[in-house]
């Protein structure tokens, strides 16, 4: 991709020679710009990998919650209800570092030989084999490993919130339906995954879809995790840069900034679309208004 | 030090008042938990002026959408698309990098034959610009809530109003005004507590924090920094967040209650959680 791009704006090699749209036609394809547009992928990955796994969290969440061991009950409640009355932000900040430093007081007791005590007045010491990841260890691991906290994170948060979700539209399945699976000689398990699971989907679609565009929006949250993200691109294009640069010029950050404005608009945008496409599909043969095809 | 000297110290400590240098060594918990208070009055601040402003604005975001004028429902539907459709993490760098470009000297023209300047250095700093955009970012969550209310006011209602010869400003104020805000009161509330969350961007995005006065967060975050120990500042933070989220859930329980005092009881506010804007 990048050879090909030089390739093709051979005339980049001298870029104070060039004036008007060939400098931006170069300036837009140097190589800090697309290390700038990798990190929209960075970003589309974090999407990609989070929803499912936040689905996940809000399952066992959801299930938990519903289950009769009074232990795992409460677990459940307290996950939900923790995300409640805190912000957002706060946890996105904490449970990084929690994550970070458990692994890393884990691996001390573990992997150290001599076992001092570990918070020494103001500083934070394990040794150097516990260090997550090892100090030796390749940029490309060191920034894995931030993403991967990072992912926990947002799974997590959004987990509980996905948990609330499920929690509701398992609810919201009528109580006649199971009934009459309990009628046919079904069993709680196979009632369940036969009459319950399958029909939760279509009343917690809209709470999941309301969801996944607080997602997207939430993206940008990466920047505080120091992840080299869009908005630490933005930043860091954007600045003033003097002449001592290959393209010099002013402060162009509210360009950047708008930009990724447009990104996220699009995002929304097309997002709601297509769960409105989908409520409709899924909406197909259920006991709901829209479903029946009745009139309101 | 004892713990009361150190509020006296720093229970202001957010607005320039009372010590200037922020503890660095010996960081006690009292020092932590009042600091962290005093970040909260930015908090506060921020989202009471937003909410109130907000309020205003919504309503006529809301009417405008409601219209049937076709420029008024497109200016306003595009307003409320934008601000609900981007991160207001994002919002936040965009209008402090345009407030930056506005000139030094604000703006001057002449008005009726009067010279007027208007300043604009103000909207750099965090307690005017960061409120302009928590203002007009509460302004369109609200305003789609309120409009959701206003096509569900009953059309009964509206019918015998005009049957009792009310003209459009009585049928406003009397019928429509009071139905919409109680119908849309407990998503209203919620929406309140997300904007009070989300204050606590203002000092982590854009806007830096002028002489190290920043709010709760902004302090958090400088404690965990100094003591490397991020379990006592956050759930400090925590701690007030919740002190905070449910002192407004009274306060507009309360307003619940005087808007459906028609009615034999009530209907409940649900508090539903919906997380970054």
């Amino acid at each position: 991709m990048r050879g090909f791009l030089f390739c093709m704006f051979e005339s980049c090699a001298d870029p104070s020679s060039l004036t008007g749209l060939a400098w931006f036609a170069c300036y837009l394809t140097n190589g800090k710009h697309l290390l700038f547009y990798q990190s929209f992928g960075t970003v589309l990955g974090l999407l990609a990998l989070a929803a499912p796994l936040a689905l996940l969290f809000g399952f066992a969440g959801a299930l938990a919650k519903r289950s009769q061991i009074p232990g795992l009950r409460q677990i459940g409640q307290v996950y939900v209800a923790m995300v409640r009355g805190i912000p957002d932000v706060v946890f996105f900040l904490f449970v990084p570092l929690l994550i970070d430093q458990g692994i890393e007081v884990v691996r001390h007791y573990s992997l150290c030989e001599s076992t001092g005590p570990i918070y020494q007045g103001n500083d934070f010491v394990v040794c150097d084999a516990a260090k997550m990841p090892l100090s030796s260890a390749e940029p490309w691991v060191h920034s894995l490993y931030g993403f991967a906290l990072a992912l926990a994170a947002y799974a997590i948060v959004f987990g509980a919130f996905a948990a609330n979700t499920l929690d509701g539209a398992l609810s919201a399945v009528p109580t006649a339906q199971l009934e009459t699976a309990r009628a046919y000689g079904m069993n709680a398990r196979q009632s369940f995954v036969r009459i319950q699971l399958p029909q939760m989907w279509i009343y917690a679609l809209p709470g999941l879809a309301n969801l996944w565009q607080i997602l997207i929006k939430a993206t940008p949250l990466l920047f505080l995790l120091g992840i080299e993200d869009i908005v630490y691109w933005a930043r860091e294009l954007g600045g003033t840069k003097g002449s001592r640069f290959a393209y010099p010029h002013p402060d162009w950050r509210i360009y950047y900034f708008a930009a990724l404005l447009v990104f996220y608009m699009i995002m929304t945008w097309g997002s709601e679309k297509v769960f409105n496409r989908l409520q409709v599909r899924m909406s197909v043969g259920q006991a709901t208004l829209s479903g029946k095809g009745a009139a309101l | 030090m004892s713990c009361g000297q150190t509020l006296i110290d720093y229970g202001l400590r957010s607005f320039g008042i009372g010590e200037r240098l922020l503890p660095k060594t010996d960081i006690t918990f009292c020092e932590q938990f009042v600091l962290i208070g005093s970040g909260m009055l930015w908090n506060i601040y921020f989202a009471v002026c937003a909410l109130a402003l907000g309020f205003i604005f919504a309503t006529v975001l809301a009417l405008g959408k409601a219209s049937s004028h076709p420029w008024a429902q497109k200016s306003a539907g595009g307003f409320i698309f934008f601000f609900r459709g981007t991160p207001l993490f994002i919002q936040f760098f965009f209008a402090y990098e345009l407030f930056v470009q506005l000139p030094r000297n604000g703006f001057e023209f002449a008005f009726l034959g009067t010279d007027i300047t208007v300043e604009t250095r103000w909207l750099t700093k965090a307690w005017a610009g960061a409120l302009v955009v928590l203002w007009l970012n509460t302004s369109a969550y609200t305003a789609q809530i309120f409009y959701g209310a206003l096509r569900a006011v009953p059309a009964g209602d509206i019918e015998a109003a005009k049957a009792y010869g009310m003209t459009g400003a009585q049928r406003f104020r009397r019928i429509i005004w009071p139905n919409m805000l109680r119908l849309s009161w407990a998503s209203y509330t919620n929406e309140a507590i997300f904007l009070f969350h989300a204050t606590t961007l203002v000092f982590f995005s854009a806007f830096p924090a002028w002489r190290q006065q920043g709010d709760a967060l902004y302090y958090a975050s400088y404690f965990a920094e100094q003591t490397f120990n991020p379990f006592i500042p956050y759930p400090i933070v925590a701690f007030w967040f919740v002190l905070g989220t449910l002192v407004i859930i009274g306060l507009f329980g309360l307003v619940n209650a005087r808007l459906n005092r028609h009615l034999p009881s009530a209907p409940k506010i649900r508090y539903r959680p919906r997380l970054i804007r």
